[in-house]
């Protein structure tokens, strides 16, 4: 690890212009950052730990019936506050280790966008709300590849606001060495329609099936995408799984997580 | 009910008092005042010339004590190899240098090029990374066949090519085995990979070195599973201090399994810059620098053909193997694939005629040496895959084409030079049966089938050859040092006993294990004993922890010791009894004069020893201390019968394993719950080969696999409950405690079940799959079934 400042503001306002800093970065849960650190890999001047700001913690429901969670909530109290919206907190629940789970943030995973996080397929099938410092971003407009986003330099995910489905479910097939996912896969269904998300298998990050979103929205069966395929063309290869492996495994987890959503 | 502390009993282990309390005692806990810290500047490229490696800014920069490069190095020892192979023509082995820092080339990724010494561990990597290098970039040779071919670029410019040796065996039966071959009734080939692992123990390796100048004696604070190994070749051979300079303490050290057999560079250099400095000097691995520099282990790339004629009989075996000794020969690498394995590969049954040929290569990788089993999980696992394939080609039950070709008649000398003292594998294979519930696997297929899932059964046998080893022997066949143990009995004037024995603990539980042999053979609570190993100041002599031998030999030196003791004590008491030593009888901590009412209490015997005021000083010496050096007669060959059950997920590929029994004969057993405890941890390595661990390079020598992202270990839930089974005990016939050793059968035993398992779910889902290679990974199976 090189030598760096720390800032640990309490408020959001002191996080902001703490940010404002030359080479400053934010830190939440350090759940990916630290270990970059350690190894060397990243080397900034100053970190600004969010971890202190207690007015981007905490969940709760919007009037519109939106599930709202603060964008430094932990993965361990999404998956036990967020029983509003059981495939949220089942998939807070079943990211990385304890460890990881009570650091780490979904503020945080957003920001990072690692191409095998859960949350972002959450995030999009959900068709979800990120609220920053600067304004609100839909879920559509906000992941931009791998671990990149529309966030700007100094800009903070305050609040993440889940639409809460009738129906779903998210299926992880984890890597077998980092757990992570190999292919992640949420389903959720709305009222006017459903939506698919993919995380782990694409070389440009998390996206959206919209064939799979089209036959479901018409019939919520497994059945409906049984037929339906994806090329391994733009899938990630790796010794893990081939990208024809990858573009089978969405359509085997896309089928069950329609069958678990019920 | 054997009596707590006693042979026989499951004592809890009293060192897990000190590790599961945070109050061990690691290396890493050892800070000496002055300490310096160093840092490894290691090559990232797989092979390349050293042009340059300009250390004049690293120099100037904050705390730096000293930047160390290969050329500080010149005129000092090389890391040695301790054997000896000779190849099928007569020649020895091409053994290259090994020196402690790269000279001329880097050979592999890892490699270390300069050792800045600095202040503190941030100085030191901070000013390795102002270390300018200059590296001509050379192909890397990574493929073992590859480098075999004509032209091949050289690891070792200096060698004649990228071959170690080339070993037959036995070399006198080829002609009559390809004649049996040629006879054959039916002939079932495979070609397999038995995939490269690495250790990772929970406690990476740490050095720390440390120098008296007054006494000019060096010691070296290491994480090893023999000091007394690193203390002879570490002297003698590196860095030239005569052992009675030289003191090695290994001290708690956290899981080895082979990978800390082995004489590092990073010992050496410790050792020789606390000296060079006048000040103690430190190096802790990183997790990342452990999978680049620790030995890694297996990777054999193996032809095997079986042969047996109409009625099913084997009749002759035949192997080509490819084995990767990496860019360097570590300590005993070169035994790995022939002594421990080319003699292993008869297995449990009578085949007649074996050749084994084994090609060892060098390679632009990180070194290869024994992990768990070493040499014999990869016989076993070829020899129980080609038994399999050859079971579903004839339309047999595996378990019976086993059953009707097993040895039974013992002691049984193989084709390859080795004999079996004692054995029952029926009797094994029926225990595995019953507890494996053979019977009810159709039933609970069914029951998979409905969930959607294929159900494979996979059996398999294993022998191994360990309590290592005869010296005589193993001098014969190469080795460099003798494999005999040494325990000293040290009896104290109050009764308890101090014994320090040469094997070392790390994990094992030796120190409740050895305590209960003594207190056993004596009659006196185990906690009146105490073992002491792991310091070379402590104890006198050692050939340290592995093969599975430290109760087989360490524990035979310590009964071997403790019966002198027991001989003088007897002596003693005959004296102050007034009687005849031959009717002197030991029982409960209490002489007693047979015959009579007469007795007198261990603790005043051994007090008697120390204040020899009613003694028989003419006849012996006062004091109660003993050493005995035990060399074994033969190995010890545990055996048993393994079964696994697995579900494969057909959409995925994705294997879970839903049973596993395994049924072993270790012979005499003194602590059934470390047994246990050995049997579940070497299950779960011998599962993760089978399903997850494979070390990867790419095609530039680049290691891709250089973390837990992508290692995949076992973890909790990847295994089941284990039913395990040691009640099949045909003891040992050579040594004193008849005990075998259960150290390593579990990973020897299991990866074959697993691949048989597997192989047998896909064949019930209707493929014509014979074979996957490891580890049986989600994607490696589902490609399989794409056919």
């Amino acid at each position: 690890m090189y030598a760096f400042e720390i800032d640990r503001p309490t408020t959001l306002a002191d996080a902001v212009k703490a940010l404002g800093a030359e080479e400053s970065q934010a830190l939440g849960g350090g759940q990916t950052l630290i270990p970059a650190l350690k190894a060397r890999l990243a080397a900034p001047a100053r970190l600004v730990a969010l971890s202190g700001v207690d007015e981007i913690k905490g969940i709760c429901t919007a009037d519109d019936g939106a599930l709202c969670i603060g964008g430094g909530t932990s993965h361990a109290d999404v998956a036990k506050g967020a029983g509003a919206y059981p495939a949220l907190a089942s998939l807070a629940a079943n990211i990385g280790d304890p460890a990881v789970r009570n650091r780490g943030t979904i503020g945080g995973s957003l920001a990072n966008n690692d191409p095998s996080a859960c949350y972002p397929a959450a995030v999009l099938a959900s068709g979800a709300t990120v609220v920053t410092t600067n304004r609100q971003i839909a879920a559509d407009d906000f992941f931009d590849g791998m671990f990149a986003t529309a966030l700007e330099d100094g800009e903070i995910i305050t609040e993440v606001r889940f639409p809460v489905p009738e129906k779903a479910s998210y299926q992880k097939f984890d890597q077998p060495a980092s757990r992570f996912a190999l292919v992640g896969v949420f389903v959720a269904k709305y009222p006017d329609g459903v939506r698919v998300a993919v995380t782990g298998a694409s070389e440009d990050g998390v996206f959206r099936w919209s064939e799979a979103e089209a036959a479901l929205s018409s019939d919520f069966s497994a059945g409906a995408v049984e037929g339906l395929s994806l090329s391994g063309d733009g899938m990630i290869s790796d010794l893990h799984g081939s990208g024809e492996y990858r573009a089978h495994l969405v359509g085997v987890m896309t089928r069950r997580a329609v069958a678990a959503a019920g | 009910m054997p009596k707590d502390g006693g042979i026989g009993a499951s004592s809890k282990r009293r060192e897990d008092v000190r590790f599961l309390t945070g109050t061990g005692n690691y290396t890493d806990d050892i800070n000496l005042r002055g300490q310096a810290y160093v840092h490894f500047l290691r090559s990232d490229v797989a092979h390349g010339r050293l042009e340059k490696v300009d250390t004049t800014d690293a120099e100037g920069m904050p705390g730096v004590i000293r930047v160390f490069t290969g050329a500080d190095f010149e005129g000092v020892g090389g890391i040695p190899c301790g054997w000896q192979v000779t190849d099928r023509f007569g020649e020895v082995m091409q053994e290259p240098a090994h020196p402690v820092l790269a000279q001329g080339k880097v050979r592999h990724v890892g490699d270390p090029i300069a050792a800045v010494v600095a202040e503190t561990r941030e100085q030191a990597r901070d000013a390795a990374e102002a270390i300018v290098l200059d590296i001509e970039e050379l192909p890397a040779v990574v493929d073992m066949k590859a480098a075999l071919e004509d032209g091949a670029t050289k690891v070792h410019d200096d060698l004649t090519s990228n071959l170690c040796y080339d070993w037959g065996f036995v070399e006198e039966n080829k002609a009559a085995v390809d004649e049996a071959f040629g006879k054959a009734a039916h002939v079932t080939s495979l070609e397999l990979v038995n995939n490269r692992l690495i250790a990772n123990p929970m406690e990476p390796r740490v050095a720390v070195g440390d120098y008296n100048r007054a006494s000019d004696e060096s010691t070296l604070y290491t994480t090893s599973q023999n000091p007394h190994v690193i203390r002879l070749l570490m002297g003698a051979f590196v860095l030239g201090i005569p052992e009675h300079k030289l003191r090695v303490v290994a001290p708690d050290v956290g899981g080895g399994f082979g990978s800390k057999i082995y004489h590092y560079a990073e010992e050496a250099f410790c050792t020789f810059a606390a000296r060079a400095l006048n000040r103690p000097v430190k190096w802790t691995s990183t997790r990342s620098e452990a999978f680049m520099s620790d030995a890694h282990g297996r990777d054999h790339v193996t032809k095997i053909e079986l042969a047996l004629d109409a009625d099913n009989n084997f009749t002759a075996l035949r192997t080509d193997t490819h084995a990767n000794m990496g860019a360097y020969l570590s300590t005993f690498a070169p035994c790995v694939p022939t002594w421990l394995h080319g003699t292993l590969m008869a297995g449990n049954y009578k085949t007649p005629l074996i050749y084994v040929n084994v090609k060892a290569v060098f390679t632009n990788t990180v070194p290869v040496d024994a992990y768990r089993g070493a040499g014999r999980p990869e016989a076993t696992y070829q020899l129980e895959r080609v038994i399999d394939k050859a079971a579903r080609e004839l339309g047999v039950d595996p378990i019976a084409l086993r059953r009707q070709n097993f040895i039974t008649e013992f002691p049984y000398a193989t084709p390859v030079a080795v004999e079996y003292d004692t054995g029952d594998y029926h009797a094994t294979m029926d225990k595995l049966e019953e507890i494996a519930d053979i019977k009810g696997f159709a039933a609970r297929r069914t029951e998979s089938e409905k969930r959607g899932k294929l159900r494979g059964l996979g059996v398999n046998c294993y022998i191994e050859a360990c309590g290592i080893a005869p010296s005589n022997l193993v001098g014969q066949l190469g080795a460099r040092a003798g494999l005999y143990e040494s325990a000293t009995v040290r009896v104290n004037a109050t009764g308890g006993l101090t014994v320090m024995t040469g094997s070392h603990s790390h994990g094992q539980g030796h120190e409740t294990t050895f305590a209960q042999v003594i207190a056993e053979m004596i009659g006196i609570d185990a906690d009146q004993v105490d073992i002491v190993h792991g310091d070379t100041a402590r104890v006198p002599m050692g050939m340290g922890t592995y093969g599975s031998r430290s109760l087989a030999v360490g524990g035979s030196a310590m009964v071997r010791a403790t019966e002198k003791i027991i001989n003088k004590a007897r002596k003693i008491a005959a004296h102050l009894m007034e009687a005849s030593e031959g009717d002197i009888e030991l029982k409960d901590g209490q002489f007693t004069v047979a015959g009579t009412d007469k007795s007198v209490a261990w603790g005043d015997v051994t007090l008697a020893a120390y204040v020899p005021h009613n003694y028989p000083l003419e006849d012996i010496e006062p004091g109660l201390e003993e050493t005995a050096f035990y060399d074994p007669a033969n190995f010890t060959y545990p055996a048993g019968a393994y079964a696994c059950e697995v579900e494969v997920d057909p959409e995925t590929g994705r294997v879970t394993i839903e049973r596993f029994a395994a049924a072993d004969d270790f012979g005499n057993v003194v602590n059934p719950m470390i047994v246990e405890g050995q049997v579940h941890g070497g299950l779960a390595q011998g599962i993760g080969q089978a399903l997850l661990e494979g070390c990867a390079y790419d095609e530039n020598g680049q290691l891709l696999t250089g973390s837990y992202m992508d290692y995949a270990m076992p973890r909790a839930d990847d295994v089941p409950f284990y039913h395990v089974d040691h009640s099949c005990q045909t003891p040992c016939t050579h040594n004193p405690l008849g005990v075998k050793g259960c150290g390593e059968a579990g990973a020897i035993g299991s990866p074959p079940a697993v691949v048989n398992a597997v192989v047998d779910a896909l064949r019930t889902g209707g493929s014509n799959i014979t074979h996957i290679d490891m580890p049986l990974s989600p994607s490696r199976v589902w490609q399989a079934m794409q056919g």
